[in-house]
């Protein structure tokens, strides 16, 4: 791939034709959010949080699906891009019921972490106060629909890394669901391997080890690149 | 010669709405800097101080709890109309909080599941009853209801935070941003 040349917040910057713009702009130390990016899964650009802005293009780029090209005059923190990344946080908290003080992964949240760096003190639009159903139908684990973010972190791990493809979604806006097996109940599924790997990965307490209580789950959601190294190695292969 | 006017003192009050009490637990563990606090500013009104009614020209009041019947609304609005500075204090009246988990049912059937349907007896609020406020449709946090100046998030926010705030606002300041002090929780 030939390198090109391009500007990231008026300094040049080098990476590969093609490389993802996210990945170019936190290797040059610029901390950009993200809460459906995960090392390891494909990218979706659902959570709209990197988005730049790329000079002459009149829309704003989601930073994790649009690759680098020569001459490129990006910027990642403009007023605008700041204000927007704020309030996309404060309608994640409004649309669901993230109550952090009775959260599982209360402190070791994503969500929770990302909107305090952006400085989110107060949330600004009315909340819906949904009562969305749990699924806790699963021997050891469960899930929680009013903490999901719908960042699509638990389907992709399930399909790209497990193979099994057993998490969806359904339904549009606001509306939409995580599901198991074309919506039955996740204990009953069929495809589910129960390996887990959409726990780890999930940013906040939507899915979660039964048996914790406030506080208590702790994910680690890099355990993705160390299996995918593992695996392209071939450390485990007889 | 006459001696120097000392600087005014300032009025501050705190406030407890739809909330559990423990960010006022929090506050009194401000331990010592609470003498320090007092030497510089004088409580007005407080549930730690034996006030009866909200007074006037207050310069800073912390609120703590969301607003979820209709004596919390009441206060709020005084409050609002007596203070300088208003501060959402805690999760509860910057979001609602655990005291906003019931805004998924309807007031009727929460006391109905609660009361009727459980082994206790219906507590008589409501107009007339004059017992105990009635609860509002839905939860609110403070700053849905009256305009408020700064947000002290956190479930307690621990004291060093409420000490950050407080000394900031009563010097005419905003509420320190601190990366991953203002977390909810």
């Amino acid at each position: 791939m030939p390198v090109v040349t391009l500007t990231i917040n008026d300094e040049l910057v080098s990476a590969l034709d093609g490389e993802l713009l996210l990945k170019v702009i936190r290797e040059q130390g610029v901390k950009l959010p993200t809460l459906c990016h995960l090392d390891g899964l494909s990218e979706r650009g659902g959570c709209r949080l990197c988005m730049v802005e790329v000079e002459g293009i009149h829309r704003l780029q989601s930073a994790c699906t649009t690759a680098a090209r020569e001459g490129m005059v990006v910027r990642t923190h403009t007023d605008r891009l700041v204000s927007y990344r704020k309030m996309i946080l404060e309608l994640l908290f409004a649309e669901r019921n993230h109550v952090c003080a009775v959260c599982v992964m209360n402190r070791h949240c994503e969500l929770q972490d990302v909107a305090a760096k952006a400085g989110v003190d107060h949330v600004r639009y009315d909340y819906l106060a949904t009562g969305l159903p749990m699924d806790t139908s699963h021997e050891r684990f469960g899930l929680d629909q009013n903490r999901c973010i719908l960042c699509g972190r638990c389907q992709r791990v399930c399909d790209e890394v497990e193979g099994a493809h057993t998490w969806d979604v359904m339904g549009r806006g606001a509306g939409s669901r995580v599901i198991t097996d074309l919506n039955h109940p996740w204990g009953e599924s069929r495809s589910c391997t129960s390996c887990g790997k959409c726990v780890q990965v999930c940013p906040t307490g939507a899915l979660f080890n039964k048996g914790v209580t406030v506080s208590e789950m702790e994910k680690e959601p890099e355990f993705l690149t160390r299996i995918l190294e593992g695996r392209e190695k071939k450390q485990w292969s007889r | 010669m006459p001696e120097a006017e000392a600087p005014a003192r300032k009025r501050i009050a705190t406030a407890w709405l739809g909330g559990c009490s423990g960010c006022h637990m929090s506050f009194l563990d401000l331990d010592l800097r609470l003498i320090d606090l007092l030497a510089a500013a004088d409580l007005v009104f407080s549930p730690i101080a034996d006030i009866k009614a909200f007074p006037e020209g207050v310069d800073l009041t912390l609120v703590e709890g969301a607003v979820a019947n209709e004596e919390n609304l009441e206060l709020a609005h005084r409050i609002r109309a007596n203070s300088r500075i208003v501060a959402s204090f805690g999760d509860c009246a910057v979001t609602g909080n655990v005291t906003s988990l019931r805004n998924h049912l309807p007031v009727e059937e929460l006391l109905t599941g609660l009361y009727k349907a459980g082994s206790g007896s219906v507590p008589r609020s409501g107009e007339g009853a004059e017992i105990l406020p009635e609860l509002l449709p839905r939860v609110l946090p403070l700053h849905q209801v009256i305009a408020v100046d700064a947000f002290i998030p956190g479930c307690p926010p621990d004291p060093d935070r409420i000490w950050a705030a407080v000394t900031a606002l009563l010097d005419g300041r905003p509420v320190p941003s601190v990366e991953g002090e203002r977390t909810f929780g």
